[in-house]
Parts: C-alpha cells; sequence; structure tokens
C-alpha cells in the first residue's frame, strides 16, 4: 500500500498558521513524522486563506525539501501554483489533481511530461462526480487514453474513483470500490488506483472507523495507494492486517511493527 | 511473442563482508553480495550485480565424523586450523572462509570463549580473505563465545552467527558493537524468519546487515522444503517487504557430508558407484539447487565440488540477453 500523508493542508490550523507565519519547524517536523509513520509521499495543500499562493507554495515545497527527498504531491487547482510546486520538488512529484475536462487534461499532462511527474486522476468532470461505477470507468477511460497517447508509463497514473462521504452519497460507497476494481482491467499494466480516504468520513461521528473500515474494503477490492493521516494508528494497524489477510506481506507475530 | 516480465519494486539488500586497510581492517580484498532486483539469473528482467559467492569450511578442531573420501583432501592440516586456512586460500584458491569454532560446544571440547578468541586471532592473521565465523551450535555458549571472538575481529567486518531465537540478544549486541554482519537462523519458516529479523532490527542492528539461513535441507533430506522457503522469501523481498529482503545463506556442507549417499563406500553399496565421485556430485548439484533458489553465499567443503560449483556459478553468471 502506497502511503500519501495528507497531514500538510492549510485546511488544518496548524499548517494554516504555520504557512502565515513561515514556521519551517512546524512543517518540518510534520513532514518526518509522517514519513516515521508510514508515509511513502506527502501531499502537499496551502488550503483557501493563502494571500500569495504562489509563494507559499515554493517556501512550503522548499521548506520540506530542506529535510527530506521524499515524493511530494502537489495539491491544488490553480495551474501556476501547481507549476511552482513541480519547479521546486527534488525528486519525482505527483500532481494532485486533474478532472477527466480536456481543459484539464490538455494542461496538466504536458506538465506531467514536463516534469517527469505522477497524475491523479479523478473520475470525475463538469458535470459532476457519475453516480455509478460504469460513468466513473468511462472518465476513467477517458483519462488513461490521454495519458497514453502522450506516451506516458501508466503505472505513473493514479485514478482516483472519488469517494464522498458515506452521510452525504451512501449508494457511491459500493460503486467506487466497484470502479476500483473495473480500473484494473483497463489496461495491461493497468493504472494505479488510490482514494483520498478520509472524504469518506466527513462530518460523521466515528470518522477514524469509518475510515478504516472503508480502507479495508477498498484494498479488498485492489486499491494500491491512499491519501490519508498516518498518525491514525488503528488505520495504520487495521491496513497492515488487510495485506496479510489478502496475503500482500507475509505474516510474523511482530507484522503491526 | 511478448515476454511477460515482472517488475520488481524491492531488491535484495548488497552487504559487504570484509573491510581493507582503508576501511580500518586488514583484508586484502573483500567480498560484496546481494543487491539483485530479480530472481536468480533472470537478466532480462532486472540486474544481478554480485555473484553468489562459496565459502569453504575451517574447523578448530577435527571433524571426526567427516568420511574418510573427505577427510584425506585435508591431510596434515584438520588438526590446525591455520594450516588449513592457508591451504585453501593458496591452493585452491578460497576466497571466502567460514570458520567453525566446533570445538566451543560443551559436549566437544568446552574450548572457552578466550581460547576461541586466539584461534580466530591466528587464522586471521595468516589469510587476507574475509571471514564468516560460527560457533559450536549451542545457543548458550555461542553467545559468550561471539561475544570474545567480535572483539578480537573488530573492525575486519566479518559475518558472524548464527543467532537464533535463544541467543539473538547477545549475538546481535555483539555484533553492534564489534561492526559484524550477522546470520540469523529460524527452522524453513518463513514467518519465523521475518519475525526474528524484526526483533533483531528492534534492538538498533541495521536489517542491511543480517544474513538469513532458514536452515539448509540436505538433498534427499528435505531439500525441497528449504528451496521453497528462499524462492518465497525471494519474492516477498522483490516485493518490497524490507524484512524479507536479506541475502540467504545455506550451509551445504554440513547436511551433505552426513547423508548416506555421501558416506557410504563403494565396497557396501557397489550400485552406487564410486564413493568420492558420488559424494563430490551429491555436494556440488546440492550447491547449484540452492543457487537456483536464490541463495547469495553457499558454505561447503569439499575442494572439488568447491571448484564445479564455482564453475557452474561463471556460466549461469553468463549474461546471455545483454550480450
Amino acid at each position: 500500500m502506497y502511503i500519501i500523508g495528507e497531514r500538510i493542508n492549510g485546511m488544518f490550523k496548524d499548517v494554516a498558521k504555520a504557512i502565515r507565519e513561515k514556521n519551517k519547524r512546524i512543517i518540518q517536523e510534520l513532514a518526518l513524522k509522517q514519513i516515521e509513520k508510514g508515509a511513502d509521499a506527502l501531499d502537499v495543500n496551502l488550503g483557501t486563506a493563502v494571500e500569495d499562493p504562489l509563494s507559499a507554495m515554493e517556501w512550503l515545497v522548499k521548506t520540506i525539501g530542506e529535510v527530506t527527498e521524499i515524493t511530494l504531491a502537489i495539491d491544488t487547482t490553480k495551474l501556476a501554483v501547481m507549476e511552482k510546486g513541480l519547479q521546486c520538488c527534488k525528486s519525482k512529484p505527483i500532481i494532485n489533481s486533474t478532472s477527466a475536462d480536456e481543459e484539464k487534461l490538455n494542461t496538466l499532462i504536458p506538465l506531467a511530461k514536463k516534469y517527469n511527474a505522477g497524475l491523479i486522476g479523478l473520475t470525475m468532470s463538469r458535470k459532476g462526480i457519475p453516480s455509478d461505477a460504469n460513468s466513473r470507468l468511462e472518465l476513467a477511460i477517458h483519462i488513461l487514453n490521454r495519458w497514453q497517447e502522450e506516451g506516458l508509463p501508466v503505472e505513473d497514473l493514479y485514478i482516483d474513483a472519488v469517494i464522498l462521504p458515506v452521510n452525504v452519497a451512501q449508494a457511491q460507497c459500493p460503486e467506487v470500490l466497484e470502479t476500483i476494481h473495473q480500473v484494473k482491467m483497463l489496461s495491461q499494466p493497468p493504472p494505479k488506483t488510490i482514494l483520498g480516504l478520509s472524504n469518506v468520513s466527513q462530518g460523521t461521528k466515528y470518522r477514524s472507523l469509518i475510515n478504516r473500515t472503508y480502507l479495508v474494503m477498498a484494498l479488498a477490492f485492489g486499491l494500491e495507494a491512499a491519501i490519508l493521516d498516518p498518525f491514525d494508528e488503528e488505520l495504520r494497524q487495521a491496513m497492515r492486517t488487510a495485506e496479510v489477510l489478502l496475503n500482500k506481506t507475509v505474516y510474523c507475530d511482530s507484522y503491526l511493527k | 511473442m511478448e515476454k511477460a516480465r515482472e517488475k520488481w519494486v524491492g531488491k535484495v539488500n548488497e552487504l559487504v563482508i570484509g573491510a581493507e586497510p582503508q576501511e580500518g581492517g586488514t583484508r586484502k580484498k573483500i567480498i560484496k553480495i546481494g543487491g539483485e532486483n530479480t530472481l536468480p539469473f533472470l537478466y532480462f528482467e532486472g540486474k544481478i550485480p554480485n555473484p553468489p559467492v562459496v565459502a569453504m569450511e575451517v574447523w578448530d578442531t577435527e571433524p571426526v565424523a567427516w568420511p574418510e573420501v573427505l577427510k584425506e583432501e585435508f591431510k596434515g592440516c584438520l588438526k590446525d586450523p591455520v594450516a588449513w586456512a592457508k591451504k585453501a586460500v593458496e591452493e585452491w584458491n578460497i576466497d571466502l572462509l567460514c570458520l567453525r569454532l566446533f570445538s566451543t560446544h560443551p559436549d566437544v571440547q568446552n574450548t572457552s570463549p578466550e581460547e576461541a578468541g586466539k584461534i580466530v586471532e591466528k587464522v586471521l592473521h595468516a589469510v587476507g580473505v574475509p571471514l564468516i565465523i560460527i560457533g559450536g551450535y549451542s545457543a548458550q555458549k555461542d553467545g559468550d563465545v561471539l561475544f570474545r571472538v567480535s572483539e578480537v575481529v573488530k573492525g575486519e567486518n566479518c559475518l558472524l552467527g548464527i543467532a537464533v531465537q535463544e541467543n539473538y540478544k547477545t549475538i546481535t549486541a555483539s555484533c553492534l558493537s564489534g561492526g559484524h554482519s550477522l546470520i540469523a537462523e529460524t527452522p524453513i519458516d518463513i514467518n519465523l524468519a521475518k519475525q526474528l529479523n524484526i526483533l533483531i532490527s528492534d534492538m538498533g542492528f541495521p536489517a542491511e546487515r543480517i544474513v538469513i539461513h532458514h536452515s539448509t535441507g540436505g538433498l534427499g533430506y528435505g531439500l525441497e522444503y528449504t528451496y521453497s522457503v528462499m524462492e518465497r522469501t525471494r519474492l516477498a523481498g522483490l516485493s518490497g517487504d524490507k524484512m524479507l529482503s536479506q541475502p540467504m545463506i545455506n550451509f551445504v556442507g554440513q547436511e551433505v557430508w552426513r547423508a548416506k549417499e555421501a558416506k557410504t563406500s563403494e565396497e557396501e553399496m557397489p550400485v552406487w558407484g564410486r564413493q568420492r565421485e558420488r559424494a563430490i556430485l551429491w555436494e556440488a548439484t546440492t550447491a547449484v539447487a540452492f543457487l537456483n533458489a536464490g541463495a547469495n553465499i553457499l558454505v561447503m567443503n569439499h575442494p572439488q565440488a568447491i571448484k564445479l560449483v564455482k564453475e557452474t556459478i561463471k556460466e549461469l553468471m553468463v549474461d546471455l540477453v545483454s550480450k
């Protein structure tokens, strides 16, 4: 399981404050702690309340780059901010994210090519998020085709079937699982599958329980990567256990370590 | 037809045995093992930077149980580990020795750790090749012996062993303070092997300095069990499991030379053919099987069998694909 740590996000108050006050120590500690807890990559998101996003992104990416060369997933909807983030990365970055809309694909795929970056493709478009697996797959196929037309390696493409909060769109939870399963049959080799996990529990009472239950289910459907909270110990334990039960890792008494 | 190629994310840890003067040791050359990111000899899939190596055993006491056809090769030096080691290096071009401190076992001669340390020191000074040093297969005593040995060879970057469930704490601490690598052994069980590696690394010992011994089954005596556990270990390591990405070792000679196929004379069993050739082939064949299971170090006894296996390794390491 490829883990992208979600904690460096301006939606969190401590991060927003650190960005505002240019407090390197807080950001760097968050980066290193997530890596210590098993993150393979780190999501980098400025949040909304930033005056000068261009220079803030540069500062944020460079600040993290001072303490680690781990992969960064640059998470922004603004093209210029995205490019600034990619420019400042020390190792192969990931673009988070594109929709299946042409204007997005036309700008972000060339950017991925230019910076040798991975790309997270959301199965959504201007019309919104489809309500069933088949419509999601159509969008996934479109993104995959556009990616392959550019001759980019399929293993650098991550399809995100977009999970919505269970209290908003409960019927979609199984549809997303089915999409994950089907994406693996789209090509040989197939693109990777990813989820922005915490969204499933947005606004619910038992967030952590819902997150880990859904992650275990998604793993059984073939999920390979997730953007999640590495500090959620029970989530980590459920994930490791699922990996053992799916015969992805070899069991031993200390497998939780 | 398109070749189905596996793209592995992991690779076997690269490990160096021995230290030259610039690294603080006294070895004339060092040995490098591991580093491959593919299954054995599949050059079309990945890289195999270092060939598997063969170590010859040298005992600190005469191996009385050995059959005559093996003993006769070492005439005059079976009671003298220094002469034995020199003969191995000078006469048979052996580039890695495995010193077995068999006499330290309480039921053999119960040699003290201090005495064992002196023997190790003599062998170390007599030859310039890297050393694997193992105790006498007594969990308790090996801990004490290797504690002393580790000090004696400090800075030489040896491979010490054998750490098992009962003594890994002492041996790990010794290897940590002496700067050596260690062999971790479990009884043909991948789950226990992973567990022991985790326990050893939890003590602060780098997982990159562990060599796995899954216990060696001899040809006709359970080789296939060891083989499949080794294969599974490789697959797990190449898939990214850091606690199963270690190089692997097999003690081939020790298993082969106590098998009836190697010990029985042609007088007793005329249909089996000449004992010497038969036994040498038994050892070489066993060794080659383990090469294909993913072994990185083979510890062997008979110089002729070692020669055969080294020639086979050379042939297997010819990268036909890139030519």
